[in-house]
């Protein structure tokens, strides 16, 4: 019975900390789903948001394990129903006179943005849950996407009455 | 003072009496302050040696060992080292030479990139950056290392950070570390569970894991086990926690274990195991031996608990702390018909060998040996057939260390670790038992005991063969041997008469109790053959 869960984990700002962090996951073959990194608002704290799946056991582990290591702060989880996440997505793709409308109104509903454009290219930004950025990638992958990129999933614990 | 000064003056803070190691240019500042010290230096002839000997030195002196070795190929051979302490949770602290700061990561002459290579095997690793920071790193390091559950900690200092000065030098009194805070105390919730499904127990059985001797808990366990009359088993590491005699007491479990421990485990309604990992050498099947049982896990690790068995009490805390509060709480429970039990089991399941009269026999052998040792002797075995003979049938008394690389396994482990247990407590009997192909792989040791003055008592099991293996091989791969056969080996009367070292030599049972008395009573340092069947089995 597999199923995801998200680690939201502070850790100590320091170098290697990525790689102490990342390495443990593939030395006691864990998966990551995706893996965000960004500093906090204090400059000696990053904050990891991990998604990983598998059995209740290898999750729980997962959680054990990360606590174990020495850089880290602290390990949050929930699953996807607990949390807010969304998802940045740059997308590179190719129109025509003839899809440049039906382009322009798939952006409309899924309220991604065009951000930059040329003659015969355009890029077109989206952030959002991965659900809605796959579904976006699938739409257009009739029409012609010459490039993407994407960062990992971020998520914060949804708002209580008592934070803290 | 220069950073090379400071980390000799954080190791005499810390009370430290011997570093083991091997020097090159990148630590040579340090190996050059350390002539100021009383802290003495011992050279092992190779890097790997110096984390065995460290380990040996923790075990018995129950603080860390401490080594140091230069950079590049110094630091990378330590790393199995290490990798056996990690396994076993030994306490060690590793310093290695790095070379210049500004010079990381180009490659230069000697540089290897050892806090990347060790982080599986560490508990925790530092590449220094500044001077100024050795006091305060040094003192987490070793608190790191000797708190929670032990482990080794490396500390890779650049040769400009050795040279660079430190101001304002101050040992700190004390660490902080946001992120480590191990839990020593057990919740007290969960220490009322435990007392309540003991009392419920029909058939309650105790595993002692390393964790107890690790955790320094063997009296209050022990105090434990003898006031409820719950019967004992071990793990390979727990070995050395009882006396084989104790009436509680039923074996070592495991593949390579007795049967009737085996079987008590299987037997048992509840499973208190303290302080062990449940791996797979010890229980193969830990799903298995849960079903139907309630399994009390007592470990200072919470990751070790769930991990390879489902708990059904998961109790987090360090041994000693949690056996004083359990010996706090109202149990009483009859354990003897379940007692009379096990005792059939083990009249049933006893094993018996077959020895060939033309050779020593190890039973015979280390029963005989144990028996003559003294009370407070330490035996250390290494790893293949004669660690499981070892285990199986070594006579623990009340004061015995048995010592043997469990988890990792790493052969040539019992010579160096016995250097280390030798110079941690010169007065105490300390026996390394090896085979003649774990012998070879640490040999080049002997130099260091005859150097230093350290005295040596080596036994060799000589089976011409790498027995584990061969027997491996016989069962598996019907008597098919391949890369087993030790043909080639010296002439040990020859090879340790270079080092000064007094030759013994038992070809089969008739001598047995003279020489085991020259042994032991011999003054100088010594190395007795013992002539082992080929053939033998640790199975059979």
């Amino acid at each position: 019975m597999k199923a995801k869960r998200i680690y939201s984990v502070t850790v100590e700002n320091r170098s290697g900390v990525l790689s102490k962090v990342s390495g443990l996951f593939a030395r006691r073959s864990f998966n990551i789903d995706s893996l965000a990194v960004g500093e906090t608002d204090d400059p000696a704290v990053s904050s990891m948001t991990i998604v990983s799946s598998g059995d209740e056991r290898t999750l729980e582990q997962i959680e054990k394990q990360l606590n174990k290591k020495l850089d880290v702060i602290k390990v949050k989880t929930f699953n996807e129903h607990q949390c807010v996440s969304r998802e940045l997505m740059l997308m590179k793709v190719k129109y025509n006179k003839s899809n440049r409308n039906e382009i322009m109104e798939i952006c409309e509903v899924m309220k991604a943005d065009i951000v930059d454009m040329s003659m015969h290219f355009m890029m077109i930004q989206i952030c959002d849950t991965p659900e809605k950025i796959e579904l976006l990638i699938n739409m257009f992958k009739s029409i012609s996407i010459v490039e993407i990129a994407r960062t990992g999933t971020l998520s914060l614990s949804k708002c209580a009455e008592n934070e803290g | 003072m220069n950073g090379a000064e400071a980390i000799v003056r954080c190791l005499e803070e810390e009370g430290v009496k011997y570093v083991f190691g091997y020097p090159g240019v990148a630590i040579c500042p340090f190996y050059n302050s350390i002539l100021d010290s009383d802290i003495k230096t011992i050279l092992v002839r190779t890097e790997q040696n110096a984390a065995h000997a460290a380990s040996g030195l923790a075990r018995i002196s129950g603080k860390p060992g401490v080594c140091a070795v230069t950079s590049g190929p110094g630091a990378t051979n330590i790393i199995t080292g290490i990798a056996t302490a990690y396994a076993d949770s030994i306490p060690l602290i590793v310093i290695t030479g790095q070379v210049k700061s500004d010079l990381i990561g180009s490659d230069v002459f000697q540089e290897a990139d050892i806090t990347g290579a060790v982080e599986s095997f560490v508990k925790y690793s530092y590449l220094v950056k500044n001077a100024d920071d050795l006091p305060r790193i040094i003192k987490e390091a070793f608190h790191i290392a000797d708190s929670g559950r032990r482990g080794p900690v490396l500390i890779d200092i650049p040769i400009d950070i050795q040279n660079a000065p430190v101001k304002n030098f101050k040992y700190p009194e004390s660490v902080s570390l946001r992120t480590y805070k191990p839990t020593v105390k057990g919740n007290s919730a969960q220490i009322k569970k435990v007392t309540k499904e003991l009392q419920k127990a029909k058939k309650p059985i105790i595993c002692l894991g390393g964790g107890v001797k690790l955790g320094k808990a063997g009296a209050v366990v022990l105090d434990f086990v003898h006031k409820h009359k719950i019967p004992v088993v071990t793990t390979m590491m727990g070995i050395g926690t009882i006396e084989t005699e104790d009436p509680l007491y039923f074996g070592m479990v495991g593949n390579n274990g007795k049967p009737y421990a085996n079987k008590a485990m299987n037997e048992a309604d509840v499973i208190m195991m303290v302080g062990a990992r449940v791996a797979d050498r010890a229980i193969s099947q830990p799903d298995l031996i849960t079903k139907d049982k309630v399994l009390i896990h007592i470990d200072v690790d919470p990751a070790e608990i769930g991990k390879n068995a489902v708990s059904s009490i998961p109790l987090v805390g360090d041994c000693k702390a949690v056996f004083d509060d359990l010996a706090d709480e109202d149990l009483s429970i009859d354990t003897s018909k379940w007692l009379d039990e096990l005792r059939a089991f083990k009249k049933e399941l006893a094993v018996k060998r077959n020895p060939n009269k033309a050779y020593v026999d190890p039973q015979g052998f280390i029963e005989t040996l144990t028996d003559k040792l003294k009370d407070n002797a330490v035996y250390i075995a290494d790893v293949g057939q004669n660690q499981i003979f070892s285990c199986a049938y070594a006579k623990i008394k009340k004061n015995t260390s048995f010592l043997t690389s469990g988890g990792m396994g790493t052969m040539g482990y019992s010579i160096p670790a016995a250097l280390g247990a030798k110079l941690a407590d010169p007065k105490r009997q300390v026996v390394a038992v090896c085979g003649d192909g774990s012998f070879q792989m640490s040999m080049m040791e002997l130099a260091t005991f005859r150097q230093f003055g350290v005295n040596a008592k080596i036994i060799v099991f000589n089976n011409t063969y790498l027995g584990m293996v061969r027997e491996y091989q016989h069962y598996s791969y019907k008597d098919n041997y391949s890369m087993v056969s030790l043909e080639g080996s010296p002439d040990l009367e020859k090879l340790v008469s270079a080092y000064d070292f007094d030759y013994l030599r038992l070809k089969d049972m008739k001598n047995l109790d003279e020489t085991i008395e020259s042994f032991i009573s011999d003054k100088n340092n010594v190395l007795l053959e013992v002539m082992i069947d080929p053939m033998d089995l640790v199975k059979q």
